[in-house]
């Protein structure tokens, strides 16, 4: 059935800024009664978007793309300056977990109050109790103030609050990202259930992996503008490339992607890896480092045009070094972390086996990794060079860094090669295989 | 696949630079329009929702309707919050009137030599009502402000907030009417009881009339902060502008009467509403004391009491509606002021 669920007409959010606000009758009259110098400033700008029935759509957007605002004019808390936006069916928005609770009430008093703020008849509410009070887990302080909750607990109430409003549109602005991973998870197969309703559903998520697992149509907003709407995967490249090319924001903008151009040896080389030769500061003295990095790029195999990569590309990194005297048994070693700053990987060339003899002057050496394994995200490399007995010549803590684009529809951070098939479907037997552990 | 990619960087920029040019006249009626006409009528088949530029006062009155259960969650949290971890609870809500009232009663009866009869009957007339209008008002004002967390993340009507507020004064009113019923049953006085439906009729107006102004004060507080300040002034003001501790008869009708200038004082809304507790109150339009017969209230005839009420009651209406319309206004950039 083709009927819209949530339906945005050309709506436009125009804000003020103001750089400082008279807000007094003072100050008003000091200025003419006039408001200082505003900026118009458009959250939104003419986004038009209509929701199917059952859909469960995923908002992408860097902060400051509108899309707050946008879900914010949907649930009705915001009102737009132009256009409007038609909600088939009841609403419930998750704009902020537990707002409206009063701390000094108990949870059963807020269940009341926060459910017929959003919306719940006292009838309603009577028949979700229990379901909100065991999806909250709070069976045993429901009857104690909320201001003696933790704040996982006022979130889990909020939460179960929220989905009990048996909505037929649910809005969820980041919502799923608090509490701890069991909850979350909780709360995830709970939207999971939602959909399987047949409920329509909103999400606004920084994370184009949440977009990728759950949504069936994914929508990047740019500075109030609809720039993509497509299939999930469609939408997190296209919102992964914005990301790159605005620059700045939570991208890591790798230096080295500048530096490759430049030619090798240049200074402008030297100075966009970063200056080595600070870091070299801290290390030995020149005449115990015989050998030194002079330059890191990072080079991708496929289309150069885009800066990232795809899981299973091939990704080279190239080292440029430079050294005083000859040196035999240099080893260069490599470290790739996670964004969060964990080894994922170290390996050195004495590992690898491949045996390095520095002669005097510049040489540059690749370490090539081939058919990338890691998922989205973008991850960082450091690369070092020593002596075979462990005398650490140079070292390069962020040497640079790599976006990896999934082009499937697997999330997590590793690609694996999956096989799935259906052995049996025979009613005794396929239960029997799936209640045992694996 | 249906992918809507601008080709390049500049024709997002176009856009954005279209869009704004086009949207500088504020809004377009003509679109409003055209979205209006089908929206109603999707909306009359299936209860579809729309949120638009503004909201016509219609279906703001609708909305607060519908969310009637919720005005009475809020009234009773108000009170449970305000008196939450007190001994004595609404005790309090009934203390400090009855302070205020002992206070009046010493000063005009004993310390000025006020000789009517039962002062401390026709006082707390005339508190009773103004003490539910001012609450109302004062605490009706700052509400949106002080509630920003759920104004800017919870869609509901937001007037309910202010209505809530002289709900809550309306739930104070009640227990200080208990009081005054023990005061009159202690003070062996009897009201006029054929004048009761007219008092309902005032506090009816009363409670329109504080509501209206408190919507739109709210609405007004949250741009200019300064109106919860005005506001107290004005009410301080207005207090004595009201024949609460001085009988209007005596003190106002025999001042202004001569020079035909008593219209002046009925400008004032709240004056025929006290007069008409007073009158079914006090019950004693005319008194005597030494010797002297006087009126203290006027001795006019029930319809006038009620006609001067119902004419109150209209512009309470009438500015009820415009504080709909004010309210809503203003409302759509709440969340960005607060």
């Amino acid at each position: 059935m083709s009927e819209f669920a949530v339906d945005v007409r050309g709506v436009s959010k125009r804000f003020r800024l103001a750089h400082g606000q008279y807000n007094t009758v003072k100050e008003r009259i000091i200025h003419g009664g006039r408001r200082k110098a505003t900026e118009d400033f458009w959250a939104l700008s003419d986004v038009s978007l209509t929701v199917q029935q059952g859909e469960t759509v995923g908002i992408l957007g860097r902060n400051g793309s509108g899309k707050s605002t946008l879900l914010k004019c949907i649930c009705g808390v915001l009102q737009p300056t132009k256009g409007e936006v038609a909600v088939h069916g009841k609403l419930a928005g998750l704009l902020e977990l537990g707002a409206g609770f009063q701390m000094d009430l108990t949870g059963r008093e807020n269940i009341y109050l926060n459910g017929s703020l959003l919306g719940m008849s006292k009838r309603e509410v009577d028949r979700a109790f229990d379901a909100i009070v065991d999806f909250s887990e709070l069976e045993g302080f429901i009857d104690g103030p909320v201001k003696f909750y933790s704040s996982g607990m006022t979130v889990r109430l909020g939460f179960a609050v929220a989905v009990n409003v048996d909505p037929d549109v649910l809005v969820i602005d980041e919502v799923l990202a608090v509490g701890d991973e069991r909850f979350q998870r909780k709360c995830l197969d709970r939207v999971k259930q939602f959909q399987q309703e047949g409920r329509t559903i909103l999400l606004v998520t920084h994370s184009p992996d949440q977009v990728r697992a759950i949504c069936d149509r994914g929508i990047v907003l740019s500075h109030g503008n609809l720039v993509a709407e497509g299939e999930p995967g469609e939408a997190t490249r296209i919102f992964r490339e914005r990301l790159m090319a605005e620059g700045g924001g939570m991208a890591v903008v790798d230096p080295a992607v500048v530096a490759v151009p430049a030619t090798p040896g240049s200074l402008g080389s030297l100075d966009a890896v970063g200056s080595l030769d600070s870091l070299g500061a801290d290390a030995s003295p020149d005449t115990e480092r015989p050998v030194r990095l002079r330059s890191v790029h990072r080079v991708y195999s496929g289309d150069n045009a885009v800066p990232y990569m795809r899981t299973g590309d091939d990704l080279t990194i190239r080292v440029e070094f430079e050294a005083l005297y000859p040196t035999e048994d240099v080893v260069f070693s490599l470290e790739i972390r996670s964004e969060g700053g964990d080894i994922l990987m170290r390996t050195d060339t004495s590992i690898i086996g491949t045996q390095i003899d520095a002669q005097p002057g510049t040489g540059v050496m690749h370490f090539g990794i081939v058919d990338m394994p890691l998922l989205d995200g973008s991850f960082t490399f450091a690369v070092g060079i020593q002596s075979r007995s462990g005398i650490l010549y140079d070292w390069k803590e962020t040497a640079g860094s790599f976006e990896v684009m999934n082009p499937g529809r697997a999330t997590g951070s590793v690609h694996m090669k999956v096989h799935a098939a259906l052995i049996s479907s025979e009613g005794a037997a396929a239960t029997g295989a799936l209640a045992q552990p694996s | 696949m249906a992918l809507d990619v601008p080709a390049q960087p500049s024709d997002a920029g176009r856009r954005l630079k279209e869009a704004g040019e086009e949207q500088v006249p504020d809004r377009s009626p003509m679109a409003a329009q055209a979205f209006g006409a089908d929206a109603r009528a999707a909306r009359r088949a299936t209860g579809t929702r729309i949120v638009t530029p503004t909201t016509s006062v219609r279906k703001r009155l609708k909305e607060i309707w519908l969310s009637r259960e919720l005005l009475v969650y809020l009234v009773r949290t108000e009170i449970k919050v305000k008196y939450k971890n007190s001994v004595l609870g609404l005790v309090w809500s009934m203390v400090a009137p009855a302070m205020t009232l002992a206070i009046y009663f010493v000063v005009f009866q004993i310390v000025l030599g006020n000789k009517q009869p039962n002062f401390v009957i026709f006082l707390f007339a005339g508190l009773l009502l103004w003490n539910l209008f001012q609450l109302g008002v004062l605490t009706g004002t700052g509400v949106v402000v002080n509630n920003a967390g759920i104004v800017k993340k919870v869609s509901f009507p937001r007037e309910i907030l202010s209505l809530a507020a002289v709900g809550s004064a309306c739930v104070f009113f009640f227990f200080q009417a208990i009081v005054l019923v023990i005061f009159l049953i202690a003070l062996h006085s009897s009201p006029d009881w054929s004048y009761l439906p007219v008092l309902l009729f005032a506090l009816v107006t009363g409670i329109v009339l504080a509501s209206a102004i408190a919507v739109l004060l709210s609405a007004i507080n949250v741009y200019l902060r300064d109106t919860q300040h005005l506001i107290e002034v004005i009410l301080t003001a207005w207090f004595w502008a009201c024949p609460i501790v001085y009988a209007y008869q005596s003190n106002i009708a025999a001042k202004l009467g001569p020079r035909s200038l008593t219209w002046v004082y009925f400008l004032n809304p709240m004056v025929p509403l006290v007069l008409s507790f007073q009158r079914c109150i006090y019950a004693h339009p005319t008194t005597y004391a030494h010797g002297v017969t006087y009126d203290v209230l006027p001795t006019k005839g029930m319809l006038w009491y009620v006609g001067l009420d119902a004419a109150v009651l209209g512009i309470a209406v009438a500015l009820f509606l415009i504080a709909l319309a004010v309210f809503g206004r203003l409302e759509g950039n709440f969340a960005e002021e607060l």
